[in-house]
């Protein structure tokens, strides 16, 4: 809300300054955004008045005139049509300035002298007008600054107005408020109206049909009006508060709507067929065209005027090209109605209306003040635009619109919600200061009863909070609450998660957050077959865009993209990880399933540059990396199955990871058609984890301990030839689980492939062996060796490489 | 004979001064001390000595022969000392190339405040609480006295699934979740993604909030004076100046603003602060009754107050950036920064 520190001066005495009033209302709730300073864009332009205007010897379009200010006459060509001798208008005098930084200067033109420009509106940037030279009132004095007559600094302070304060939607509710600060008195317009002897009631009538929509209709007449510009004082209100000034009519009911927060409609009464205004809701298939010229289908339940025939207005929201205002209006039929807020509302937004006048309605105006603004816009119009207010108002008023009384405020519950003590006799004068009721009720109670333009206050803790508001949250003392001690809950996988940062980071990860919001498209650039649930996203309604329009169901074309884009600013190497949450099963439940994840993605030199060393990073690199995290987590019993895996991997390059039997994840590298798709050259290898399933396992491992043995272990290696295929978990396998209690580990230090075998590969086994109690002999362990050895090729059908 | 051992020393001592290698030292151990050497020399000649003098020449033989045998010993070690550092010194390598680790990677910044935000929290015993994102509207909205066609619903635009389901536009619909399952008292904090239709310098499609909740019996505004500034001040450090303004939120009342004195220009109104000298950093409020009623809390029995606050915005006040969208883009080199 824009308020001129001008027009607020009508209904209040202000001394601060505005930076100071500025900080009061905010500290009162009213926060001031912003204080603009309106100043004139001119300089050394006068009140002049015009001696003669006589027609320029050589130019048609152009007047010869002289002019005077007062104490001297000078010559002036101007070019415009309205003028004569005795108008009053402004006069830029050589060495004026005038708005984009022209100055005037003596000049001569087709021959004749011109010593200063006459100025329209436009041209001084005081209004629109550009049709003409302004025309000033006759009693200014001449000479006099042009600035000071017309008072046109002025400072306006940007008030953002919460949802709640409607009542501060106007420039007497804003006047209130800055009365209760400050200690001063509201000064409210007189509104005296002289009727005519006609009466209203014979003329035209109001009928409610929708009465729970509109609970309140009022209407008055007024005859013979003339539609022209505003007066100049108006219009200037009107820019301040970012309004456009249209003709009188109009502009005052958009004057009182901003002085009153009353909004209010206009009429032209000769177009108002059988002279009847109908309040009911739109039927099926109703059009209609508004102001603005828009045609539009109105949504079913829309709340319309009309008059005996046809709609006339969209109620409370914009009034109809079939019965606006015009230049030759002569009968106007004022509304000043009260709607029901949330149908206002609803209709509003279905048509994307958000109207001044829907703004006001939708939030809840003064229900007492609609009478009020009725006859203060219809008292202006007969002074500014000369018309005759008929005998009488209509004022439907079906339905009684509630308003809260005699509301109990407990001294003691003021105390308990605030936490200081605030005297009986403060509590009555804060409240009172903004125009509430308040009488005594029972022992250390009040009943209060609020004005009925606070809309927002209905109970109790609504008036504390008005207390604490003028009493200064700033004057509450700070403490801190005694309370008991309780037992914290934690979340398991909150611990963990921080663990794999700190994890992951160290092994040289930057996390990453990326939207879990995206395209659609992600499933067919990760090639998922048509029944991978991961292809039926979470959709939004509304998105900012189809790129942003589905929730995520991985997390992995997130990195992917994470890595084109890092990889178009020239980082080719990187290794980053997210944890966060997939959304699958849109459709089973009402909500989906949110999974907790926590994926990672590896490319390029895993080192800088380095003189050192260079490598790159390969699958193992990143396997290396999962098994850190089992290490780290205590986890022993993960195992990574080759024939499981997922369709935007490399089939050869990639294995699901398995809990007992449950898969909690994959990891591998990025399939080359994954790769193609998104336009990168470098492998990617990524792994995904559900964390929900690893939290689990998590709390449930168990570590137990064994002593470790004083005596040296023995070595001996072997290697096995075996068939491509033959995995070496499967070589593990078979090793391990051979019952030897000296066998204490075994590791693979060597895989070969080339020409020293013709078939296969060699896989070079290191076995360890050691006794609890004695230092093994040679004989020894070469006899359990051997054993391991010889089964290990009947099991297998490996043959040793020596 | 005196005089001779006098002169004698004074010879060894010169020689052991100006010797340098092992060899030298041994050849001076050899011609002093050695079966045919010069003290020994002296020595065997003791006979010529007078009777009266023998005790004394006897001893002072006897110290000269021990002083030079420890010199010419510590001389000696100093001297192996020195060949073995020669040799460790050919090894010399360049320490000023750069190292050879795996290089840390880092947190991201908005995660790394959230830790921060939550371990002051912890330590005023706030425990960590979790909600879905996608969430049902009722607990988004109407369990917070958000009712449809409620002119608050403006405040937060709204991502929406279905009418019934949305995007979660803050995170304060996991106080109604625990507060339907857990009495009071109760001290909690949750932390997560949120969603609002925006995109701009200062507003992103998700960004990151933390809504607290502390209730109990007899918590007044003082109180939730006294949390706030005691968090701001463990933040922003002790010198925060810090303010309460009235503001609106349907699920609080009495609602606060906290504004911070502008942390880049302190005060005196810059860009940053839109000249108001003062930073929005977090709203709050006393919970509102109709929250309670929902949840069947006595609120005649029970007062709270909740807080919330944007992730993104505390950490763009701290570390100086200007664009919220930054934190998404994820570029390495900018979260290498943090």
């Amino acid at each position: 809300m824009l308020v001129s520190l001008k027009w607020l001066k009508d209904y209040v005495d202000i001394e601060l300054t505005p930076e100071e009033l500025a900080h009061k209302l905010t500290m009162a709730g009213l926060e001031v955004d912003e204080i603009k300073t309106i100043r004139p864009q001119f300089s050394g332009v006068v009140v002049a008045r015009i001696l003669s205007v006589e027609r320029h010897p050589s130019a048609d379009r152009l007047s010869l005139c002289s002019v005077s200010d007062g104490e001297q006459n000078y010559p002036v060509v101007c070019g415009a049509k309205n003028i004569a001798p005795g108008d009053i208008v402004p006069l830029a005098k050589v060495g004026a300035v005038i708005p984009g930084g022209y100055t005037i200067k003596p000049s001569v033109l087709r021959g004749e002298k011109s010593d200063g420009m006459l100025c329209s509106e436009a041209e001084l940037e005081i209004g629109d007008d550009e049709s003409g030279i302004m025309h000033l009132p006759a009693d200014l004095p001449l000479g006099s600054p042009l600035e000071t007559v017309l008072n046109i600094e002025d400072t306006v302070l940007d008030v953002n107005i919460t949802p709640n304060r409607s009542d501060c939607l106007s420039m007497i509710g804003i006047a209130r408020e800055v009365a209760a600060i400050t200690g001063k008195k509201l000064k409210l317009p007189s509104i005296k109206i002289k009727e005519s002897s006609e009466d209203i009631n014979s003329l035209a009538s109001v009928k409610i049909i929708d009465a729970d929509l509109c609970p309140r209709y009022t209407a008055r007449m007024i005859k013979n009006v003339k539609i022209v510009p505003s007066p100049v004082w108006m219009k200037a209100r009107l820019e301040a508060a970012g309004l456009r000034a249209i003709n009188n009519i109009v502009d005052i009911t958009n004057f009182v709507m901003l002085e009153m927060g009353q909004p209010l409609h206009a009429f032209d009464f000769r177009f108002l067929e059988e002279g009847k205004i109908v309040v009911r809701k739109s039927r099926a298939n109703e059009e209609f065209t508004s102001l603005d010229e828009k045609n539009r289908a109105l949504p079913a339940d829309t709340l319309l005027i009309c008059d005996g025939v046809k709609p006339v207005a969209i109620a409370g929201i914009m009034g109809g090209l079939n019965s606006e205002v015009k230049e030759d209006t002569q009968i106007v039929l004022l509304e000043s109605a009260y709607f029901n807020p949330p149908s206002i509302r609803r209709s509003s937004r279905k048509m994307a209306m958000s109207t001044d006048a829907a703004f006001r309605f939708e939030r809840g105006i003064d229900p007492e003040g609609v009478v009020k603004a009725l006859n203060r816009a219809a008292q202006l119009i007969a002074d500014i635009s000369g018309g005759h207010v008929c005998k009488n108002y209509i004022d439907e008023y079906p339905e009684k619109i509630p308003s809260a009384q005699d509301i109990p405020l407990r001294l003691d519950r003021i105390r308990r919600i605030i936490g200081t003590e605030i005297s009986a006799k403060d509590v009555a004068v804060i409240l009172r200061s903004i125009g509430m009721l308040v009488k005594r009720g029972g022992k250390g109670t009040y009943l209060v009863t609020p004005p009925t333009c606070r809309v927002d206050i209905s109970r109790e803790i609504d008036l504390i909070e008005e207390v604490i508001r003028l009493y200064g949250y700033d004057r509450v003392p700070v403490t801190l609450p005694a309370v008991a001690v309780t037992e914290m809950e934690v979340i398991p996988r909150l611990d963990m998660e921080e663990r794999l940062r700190l994890l992951l980071t160290g092994s040289g990860y930057t996390e990453i957050v990326n939207y879990s919001l995206g395209t659609p498209q992600a499933s067919d650039i990760l090639c998922l077959p048509e029944n991978d649930e991961r292809r039926s996203p979470v959709r939004i309604k509304n998105p900012l865009g189809e790129d942003l329009s589905a929730m995520r169901t991985t997390i992995i074309y997130g990195l992917l993209e994470t890595a084109k884009k890092n990889a178009n600013n020239g980082s080719f190497d990187l290794k980053i990880f997210e944890i966060g949450r997939v959304f699958l099963n849109p459709s089973a439940a009402e909500l989906p399933v949110e999974k907790n994840i926590i994926a990672g993605l590896l490319t390029g030199k895993m080192t800088d540059d380095f003189w050192d060393s260079k490598k790159t990073a390969d699958f193992y690199t990143l396997k290396g990396c999962l098994e850190n995290i089992f290490f780290d987590l205590k986890i022993n019993n993960c195992r990574y199955i080759s024939s499981s895996t997922e369709p935007f991997l490399h089939p050869g390059k990639s294995c699901g990871i398995y809990l007992n039997d449950e898969k909690i994840g994959f990891a591998g590298e990025v399939h080359p058609d994954v790769l193609g798709k998104i336009d990168l050259k470098n492998n990617l290898y990524v792994f995904e984890i559900n964390l929900d399933i690893l939290v689990a396992a998590y709390l449930k491992r168990n570590i137990s301990c064994h002593e470790i043995s004083k005596f040296p272990a023995v070595t001996r290696d072997a290697a096995f030839v075996i068939p491509d295929a033959m995995e070496a978990d499967q070589m593990l396998n078979i090793v391990l689980g051979q019952e030897e209690d000296l066998l204490e580990n075994v590791i693979i230090f060597d895989v070969y492939k080339g020409k020293e075998i013709s078939e296969g590969k060699s896989l070079g086994l290191r076995f360890s062996y050691r006794a609890p109690d004695r230092t093994l002999t040679d004989l020894e362990a070469n006899a359990v060796h051997d054993r391991i050895v010889q089964n290990t090729v009947n099991l297998t059908g490996a043959k040793i490489r020596t | 004979m005196i005089n001779e051992l006098k002169q004698l020393e004074k010879n060894a001592l010169a020689e052991l001064q100006t010797a340098e290698t092992e060899d030298q030292f041994s050849n001076i151990r050899t011609r002093y001390l050695g079966r045919k050497g010069l003290l020994t020399g002296l020595l065997r000649n003791i006979a010529q000595v007078s009777d009266a003098e023998k005790p004394l020449f006897g001893k002072l033989c006897n110290e000269l022969k021990n002083l030079l045998d420890a010199k010419i010993e510590e001389a000696l070690q100093r001297q192996a000392i020195r060949n073995k550092e020669d040799i460790l010194l050919k090894e010399k390598i360049d320490v000023t190339l750069p190292g050879n680790a795996i290089k840390c990677g880092r947190i991201h910044p908005v995660i790394q405040v959230r830790r921060e935000i939550c371990a002051i929290f912890a330590s005023f015993g706030f425990s960590v609480v979790e909600g879905p994102e996608v969430e049902l509207d009722y607990y988004n909205f109407e369990a917070l006295n958000i009712p449809r066609d409620h002119p608050a619903r403006d405040m937060q635009d709204t991502f929406y699934i279905s009418d019934n389901v949305v995007l979660r536009t803050h995170t304060s619909p996991v106080q109604v979740r625990i507060m339907e399952k857990v009495r009071p008292p109760l001290r909690i904090l949750s932390p997560g993604k949120v969603y609002r239709p925006d995109s701009d310098v200062s507003h992103t499609p998700m960004f990151h909030q933390i809504e607290g909740l502390l209730v109990d019996k007899g918590v007044s505004f003082g109180d939730l004076k006294g949390i706030l500034t005691a968090f701001l001040k463990k933040i922003f450090g002790e010198g925060t100046i810090l303010r309460f303004r009235p503001s609106f939120f349907p699920f609080t009342e009495p609602s606060a603003e906290v504004d911070i004195r502008c942390v880049m220009c302190g005060g005196r109104g810059c860009r940053v602060c839109g000249q108001s000298g003062w930073l929005e950093i977090l709203g709050s409020g006393m919970v509102d009754p109709a929250v309670f009623q929902n949840v069947n809390y006595d609120f005649e029995e029970y007062t709270g107050f909740a807080f919330g606050l944007g992730l993104e915005r505390i950490a763009m006040l701290k570390y100086g950036i200007s664009d919220i969208r930054l934190f998404f883009e994820n570029d390495i080199r900018f979260l290498k920064q943090f």
